[in-house]
This record gives structure tokens, C-alpha cells and sequence, in this order.
């Protein structure tokens, strides 16, 4: 039997929570957008909550992998920070700039570090792809160092000579005798949607975007 | 002995499928090598969906490649014909490592390709071949068009140069309009200036709901011309039953060194990437030295794979 239009009828909207304190804010802004699932935020070892009533379900995952699950169709929707948007360059509608989780993206040096252009420039970073991106737009020849955390202690260690990582308030470079020396780009949380699930559940993230105050409102 | 057709997969009886309604439609098979000169893609590398190439030499010391394109090779082994129409559908492999991925992958697509007097008719003709492509898959499918032509006219107006130009078309297509209005925020455009491309954007869904505000915005924008041409091309796939599953939408884009006029994707619920893509496009064939038109679509075989049969029409 056809259906009308292309509204899919299984009306649960899938949503990738990132764990921890952001995604819990992200979660009470869903809420009051009338997605509501009071059981996210109890506190218990389960991942996956849904509420049929309001049509949604929501799942917590590693905030680096939910741009990865909304990609691949697990999830309709997520939230990722531009970072992360960043570094995998996941095929995604980014449909909102939800204006929480500031900070940017920076290259920190020890404090009074100054850069011998005649030498290729050791770079420590988790974001590869952006760091190797930043430096080829100015023509400057480096030596990345994939580091997968603590990245603060390759410059004071001898492993680097800066890092490209996420500065949020500074107080970790500041303890490291660290400073920022450039600004890459800003960083804040995106609504991000699989681009098949959004043609089939539009109307619900559209009733979300409008609750969020968004664009397509 | 007669042809056992329940030793056929899922994914052959759909290749199978698509094939027929092809051939039904005046497309007649093209084969071709598995093998192509690697200078062919080094030239054209951004039109290739795949982030690599295996190459090899062969015996006479020539760098080849496995194919990971098959309309380039179409478009560079044939020949104008001028008048009349060319209509041509294809089966091959191809070995791809999509973006974000890390290994080469071998990947089964079917397609058609339609060039010499590519009109607004066989603009038409094309585009419901795709949607009835779609149809053979599931019934729960969309058909996103876009019309490169106004999308270019409109990103033209905001970018002063090719990087910006980029930039502002990568967010188009993921439906980033802050993006864009940081983009231009950056370069000191007039606050709005970004409105037309965002209304654009903004306006995404069935023909008939949307195409009365694309037209308006084309003509302020001075494309009115490309916005009357998309209404015509849609005008015949208009009271077919498939309209509503229709959507005009300008995040479908193509890269404009390639790619011109419409250019449409098609997606089936339950499938997280586009099952089809395809478009004009002239400025490739011009690239490579042709002066016939062009359009054509690719079925992406291996992304069906776990594909509900439940929806689908395909057993």
C-alpha cells in the first residue's frame, strides 16, 4: 500500500546525545522544544531512552563518534561540536549553530617560544586534518604528531614545538606554561542530521528546529 | 535448460531490473575496460567520488588505473554525434575509497548517460528514468533536483574568489546557513547580502510548493532563465503520482568545473547515503575537448545492500 507524501511513518526521531555535561544541556534544550525524555537524565548505566509519546529516542554516545552515527543512518539527528565536524568531515546536513560548548580552535606555544621559519615546524595535535589544513593555507612545511590526549605536555616534553587543540578558558596552557598564539577558528555545538533520515522525518526536526529557536522555524 | 531465476540475489535482480527498464527505454549496454589511463583521472581528479586510484603499470611501462569512474571513460572514448541523442547504460565496477573511509572498496553501479541534443525534454525523459529507478527500489523513496545554473548565479553575487566560492557552495550542501552568513560576515559583505542564496536554500520540497518563490527569487537575481528551464523540466513528471516525492532542493549541488543545469540525488528511506546521483554535465565534456550535451545518473548497487525489501517493488 503507498503512502502519502514522505513523512516515514515509523515517527520515532533517533537522536546521538554526546555523553557527559554538554549533552545533558543539549538534552534540556530538546526538552523544551518538546522532545521531551525525562529518563535520559536519571542516573543509571542504561544508553538508549525513548519516549513514544513524544516520538523520540535518545542514545548517548562518545561525542567524537556522534557525527559517525548520524552519518551512517543510526541516528536521524545528533550534536557534534565544529570541531569534530572539522577533523571527519562527515556527509551531514550541520542545520544549526546551537551557541553552546564555545571555545576555539588554537596553536598554544611554550610561553616566549619563537619560531625558526627556517625549520619545519613540529606539530602536536589530536585535530591532524585541521592542523594540516591551517598551515598548508600559509605555504608552512610541518611535521604533524598524531597525540590522542595531553597534548599539553609535547612542547614541555621536547616532542613538539606547539599544538593545535581546543582552548576553552586557558587555564590548562596557563598551568603548562603555555600561550595561545593563534586563533584557527571558533568552535561551538551543531545540530547535525543524516541527510536520508532528514528527507523522511522532516517534519519532526523541523519541530525541533523551530522549538530551538532555529532557521527553518 | 531453462534459466533458474531464484539463484539471483537481491542485489542482481535489481542490476537486472534497472537494466530492463534502461533498454526499455531506447538505452542500449556500453562496455568497457576495467582498465583506463591514469593521466585521464590526475587531470580530472575533482570529479572522481573516490579520494584514490590503483594504479599499475602496464607491460609497455604505460600508468594505467582500475577504473574509479566510469563517465569520464564514456565521455572520453566517444565521439559527437551533433543531432539526435546518444542513449547509453552501463554495469561495471568500479574502486573507490569513499570520503571518510580508508580502503579501496570495490563498488557495482548501473547508470545511463544521454548526449548530443540533451533538450529540456530529454532533461525530463532523464529525470523520470531516475525517480522510476527509484520506484523499482522502494516506494518510500525522494528525489532531490537542484538547478546548478541559479545556485552559481547566486553564490557568484556573494564571492569575490574561488575559495570563498567554495566554501559557501560545501555549506549549501550541507544546509549550513550560518555558515554562510559567517562566510560573508568574514569577507565585510552589507548585512543580508547572503539573503537570496538563503532564501534559496530555505525553500526545499515538492515542485509545487516551492517553485513559485524559487522563480521569484531567480528573477531578482537575474536567472530567471534557469528557473523557467527547472519549472519546464519538472512540468512533465507533474500529476504522475511521483510529484510529491519530488523535492527541489539547492543542497543538492555538483562540483561547477563538471557539472551545469540540474543535478539530483535520490534517496530511499532506511539507506543513510544517496542510492543515485547524477546531473548535466557539458562543462565536463567541454573539459575533454566535446562539444555534444550531456546528462546522466549512476544506481549505486552496493549501498542496497540492506535495503528493506518490504517497501521495495524489486521482488
Amino acid at each position: 500500500m503507498r503512502r502519502e507524501g514522505t513523512e516515514s511513518p515509523e515517527s520515532m526521531l533517533n537522536v546521538a546525545l554526546p555523553k557527559g555535561r554538554l549533552g545533558e544541556k543539549v538534552y534540556q534544550l530538546f526538552a523544551e522544544a518538546g522532545f521531551e525524555c525525562p529518563a535520559v537524565l536519571e542516573n543509571s548505566r542504561k544508553l538508549i531512552f525513548e519516549n513514544p509519546e513524544a516520538g523520540v529516542r535518545y542514545f548517548w554516545v562518545k561525542p567524537s563518534d556522534v557525527a559517525i552515527y548520524v552519518a551512517r543512518g543510526a541516528a536521524d539527528i545528533g550534536v557534534a561540536g565544529k570541531d569534530i565536524l572539522l577533523e571527519y568531515r562527515p556527509d551531514v546536513y550541520e542545520l544549526m549553530d546551537l551557541g553552546i560548548g564555545k571555545c576555539r580552535m588554537a596553536v598554544a606555544a611554550p610561553v616566549g617560544f619563537e619560531e625558526d621559519g627556517a625549520r619545519t615546524l613540529r606539530v602536536a595535535t589530536k585535530f591532524s586534518r585541521i592542523a594540516r589544513d591551517y598551515y598548508a593555507g600559509m605555504g608552512r612545511d610541518i611535521d604533524i604528531i598524531h597525540l590522542n590526549g595531553s597534548i599539553e605536555i609535547a612542547p614541555i616534553l621536547g616532542l613538539s614545538d606547539v599544538i593545535v587543540d581546543i582552548v576553552e578558558t586557558g587555564t590548562t596552557l596557563r598551568e603548562n606554561h603555555l600561550e595561545v598564539r593563534e586563533t584557527i577558528v571558533p568552535i561551538s555545538t551543531r545540530l547535525i542530521a543524516n541527510k536520508s533520515g532528514f528527507k523522511f522525518k522532516r517534519a519532526a526536526v523541523e519541530r525541533l528546529m523551530k522549538g530551538l529557536g532555529g532557521q527553518n522555524g | 535448460m531453462e534459466l533458474n531465476l531464484s539463484v539471483m540475489d537481491d542485489l542482481e535482480r535489481i542490476s537486472f531490473l534497472l537494466r530492463g527498464l534502461y533498454q526499455d527505454h531506447g538505452f542500449s549496454r556500453y562496455r568497457m575496460s576495467k582498465f583506463e589511463e591514469y593521466d585521464l583521472y590526475s587531470r580530472n581528479k575533482d570529479f572522481l567520488m573516490s579520494e584514490g586510484v590503483i594504479t599499475f603499470n602496464d607491460p609497455s611501462g604505460r600508468l594505467m588505473a582500475l577504473k574509479p569512474d566510469v563517465t569520464l571513460s564514456i565521455v572520453k572514448n566517444g565521439r559527437d554525434i551533433g543531432a539526435g541523442l546518444r542513449k547509453l547504460y552501463y554495469h561495471e565496477n568500479v574502486y573507490r575509497v569513499s570520503p571518510g573511509e580508508e580502503e579501496f572498496r570495490e563498488e557495482t553501479q548501473v547508470g545511463v548517460e544521454c548526449m548530443g541534443q540533451v533538450d529540456g525534454r530529454a532533461l525530463s525523459e532523464t529525470l523520470r528514468l531516475a525517480a522510476d529507478s527509484l520506484e523499482l527500489l522502494s516506494s518510500r523513496w525522494v528525489l532531490e533536483i537542484s538547478h546548478l545554473d541559479i545556485l552559481e548565479a547566486l553564490t557568484d553575487a556573494l564571492a569575490a574568489e574561488d575559495g570563498m566560492r567554495e566554501r559557501i557552495l560545501a555549506c549549501a550542501g550541507q544546509k549550513n546557513l550560518h555558515g554562510i552568513r559567517e562566510i560573508c560576515r568574514e569577507a565585510g559583505l552589507a548585512e543580508g547580502a547572503e539573503g537570496s542564496l538563503l532564501a534559496l536554500l530555505e525553500n526545499y520540497g515538492p515542485p509545487r510548493k516551492v517553485m513559485p518563490a524559487i522563480r521569484r527569487i531567480a528573477e531578482e537575481n537575474g536567472c530567471g532563465d534557469a528557473a523557467r528551464e527547472l519549472g519546464q523540466i519538472l512540468a512533465p513528471l507533474m500529476g504522475s503520482g511521483l510529484e510529491d516525492r519530488l523535492w527541489v532542493d539547492f543542497s543538492a549541488t555538483g562540483g561547477l568545473k563538471y557539472y551545469n543545469g540540474i543535478a539530483f540525488k535520490g534517496f530511499l528511506e532506511g539507506i543513510p547515503e544517496p542510492v543515485l546521483s547524477g546531473g548535466q554535465y557539458d562543462r565536463l565534456m567541454r573539459r575533454l575537448g566535446r562539444k555534444d550535451r550531456a546528462v546522466g545518473f549512476a544506481v549505486f548497487l552496493h549501498r542496497l545492500e540492506r535495503l528493506n525489501r518490504e517497501g521495495g517493488h524489486a521482488e
